[in-house]
């Protein structure tokens, strides 16, 4: 019974970890960026959820101004951020995101006080039982509900539509794409959108789970997002996904059963660490 | 003057960690997310040590090898992950090391250790001490740059596979400046913990790891003055202006974002392009 219900918590913290590392390995497929500072879009969209839902009332409005205000500060921090550091070694992107991400949260602390926010009504609290002696809230099943639709859609997105396509075809030969016809500029920002997208989306879904936003909700979900896509083979999306709801689990177990040794990030990280050594390339990844 | 030598032994201590990182990320481009770490280790085996019953003085070899013996272990995952999965692997020991030492009762748990036995060097012979090994480190620094391990350090760091195509055994090269790098990030760790006479696990985590890489990166990676000067400054920032001091994550952030974004070779990069351009020296250029 336990383990069911560890395996279902899991996979609901697996869900937000998907959605999130989602949009960090579409630009890593893309760009080669290890993009830090996409958690910090994540806690954005948190802010901007709980701030739209608290003055309109409508949860949809929050979701919808959330993801638009994420997605183009996305698009911004892309333009202002990397371009201009593509021709320069990996790790200067690195640092300089993470520079940005370790200031943006502190400016969210200063913005919105450091205490953080909640609802004043907080939606979608209702218990719903479920066979087995399973209980759930109900924003708890419409996060992973959502999370299976979102990815549905977007791989439909990719293998169906011309710009899907042409992402596609970007990430596995920038210069031929080009050569074809296919501008890059339009491709990156899309990316750079459908992820941003993402990721304050999963911060609307982290506060109603919580019912708190804080600056610092993105710091430790920046770094497992991070372990994710280095454990899904980086810039995979199916491994992506899989290494997200596997990490989810692994968590919620390992904080009940080896939680007087490490705490719960130390656990995902031990885990990252071990399967590195085994497979350097990641776990899912197809090299 | 009490406040001045403990401002001076912050520089010495901030010196000596940046430039332990700066002899693994600067010399032999292995980009390290958690060095903080090994200054960790250092702290508390000092701690630890001292609680014991050792003097301060016996502990600093001990700590310096358990930092180092450390360091090679985790110096072994670079032999098996480059670059990107270098620096996650990295950040995952400094996150590993701060979330084993959190749960730990025996290392002093949430709390840390606090009331360290007196070093009994005072406060001067204390910065003085510190001030010495800030000034070996910088030596040796300068000494490895110049010697054959250094010319392998930067081989490695430019183009791996070409250092290993001309024979030269780069597993060790990479090893030895772990084991120096992280041996000296503990020894700054030691004098850390009795200067501050307290160590929690929260002052070793990812805030110091970054901290220290932007010291580095802010000097300019690989050079031993810009490196100096990046983390004296830096570490006596927070203290003049109390403004900063409020918002030290904030300034730390955008400053390393700024000098990534538009110079990311650093002060000693501004330097050297300031001298180019100058009309004085541009003869040899052109």
């Amino acid at each position: 019974m336990l383990a069911l219900e560890l395996t279902a918590q899991g996979l609901i913290q697996g869900s937000i970890y998907a959605l999130v590392a989602l949009g960090l390995t579409l630009v890593y497929g893309l760009l080669r960026i290890l993009h830090v500072a996409h958690a910090s879009l994540f806690t954005l969209g948190g802010y901007v959820g709980v701030l739209v839902c608290n003055a309109s009332g409508s949860l949809l409005l929050g979701f919808l101004c959330a993801a638009l205000v994420a997605g183009f500060s996305g698009v911004m921090m892309f333009r202002l951020a990397y371009q201009p550091l593509l021709s320069q070694p990996p790790y200067v992107a690195l640092i300089a995101s993470i520079g940005l991400f370790i200031a943006s949260e502190e400016a969210f602390r200063i913005i919105f006080g450091a205490q953080g926010m909640s609802f004043m009504a907080p939606p979608l609290q209702q218990q719903i039982v479920l066979g087995g002696g399973l209980q759930f809230k109900l924003a708890e099943l419409l996060v992973m509900l959502s999370t299976a639709i979102i990815i549905a859609v977007l791989a439909w997105l990719q293998s169906r539509t011309r710009v899907g396509i042409a992402c596609q075809a970007t990430v596995s030969d920038p210069q031929m794409a080009e050569s074809f016809g296919i501008s890059l500029r339009h491709v990156r920002d899309i990316n750079f959108f459908v992820g941003s997208v993402l990721a304050g989306f999963a911060g609307v879904w982290v506060a109603l789970l919580n019912n708190l936003v804080e600056p610092t909700m993105g710091s430790v979900t920046s770094y497992k997002a991070l372990a994710i896509i280095v454990l899904g083979g980086l810039g995979s999306v199916p491994g992506t996904l899989a290494a997200a709801l596997l990490l989810g689990v692994i968590e919620s177990f390992g904080t009940i059963y080896l939680g007087n040794v490490l705490d719960r990030n130390a656990i995902a990280f031990a885990f990252l660490i071990a399967v590195l050594m085994v497979r350097p390339q990641g776990l899912f990844a197809k090299r | 003057m009490n406040y001045e030598i403990s401002l001076i032994t912050t520089m010495a201590i901030a010196v000596m960690f940046a430039l332990s990182l700066n002899l693994i990320t600067g010399f032999c481009g292995q980009i390290s997310l958690g060095h903080a770490a090994f200054q960790g280790v250092g702290a508390y085996a000092a701690a630890m040590l001292g609680q014991a019953g050792w003097s301060f003085l016996t502990t600093l070899p001990l700590a310096m090898l358990l930092a180092g013996f450390l360091g090679v272990i985790v110096g072994l995952t670079s032999l098996r992950v480059r670059a990107d999965f270098l620096a996650i692997t990295t950040m995952g020991v400094g996150f590993l090391f701060v979330g084993f030492v959190r749960q730990q009762d025996f290392f002093g748990g949430e709390l840390g250790i606090s009331s360290l036995p007196d070093h009994g060097l005072g406060r001067l012979g204390f910065m003085l001490l510190a001030l010495l090994m800030c000034v070996l480190t910088a030596a040796l620094s300068i000494y490895i740059q110049r010697s054959w391990m250094g010319r392998v350090f930067s081989g490695i760091a430019e183009d791996e596979d070409t250092m290993r195509v001309l024979g030269i055994d780069v597993p060790r090269y990479k090893l030895a400046a772990f084991a120096i790098g992280t041996s000296i990030a503990g020894l700054s760790g030691s004098f850390y913990a009795y200067h501050l006479n307290f160590i929690g696990p929260d002052s070793f985590g990812f805030v110091e790891s970054i901290t220290v890489l932007s010291m580095v990166v802010f000097g300019g990676i690989g050079s031993v003055p810009g490196v100096i000067i990046a983390a004296a400054l830096l570490a006596v920032l927070p203290a003049w202006f109390q403004v900063i001091g409020d918002y030290k994550l904030l300034v730390y952030g955008g400053l390393l974002f700024l000098m990534m974004r538009f110079s990311p070779d650093g002060m000693a990069g501004l330097t050297k392009r300031f001298f180019k351009s100058n009309p004085m020296v541009r003869g040899k250029q052109a």
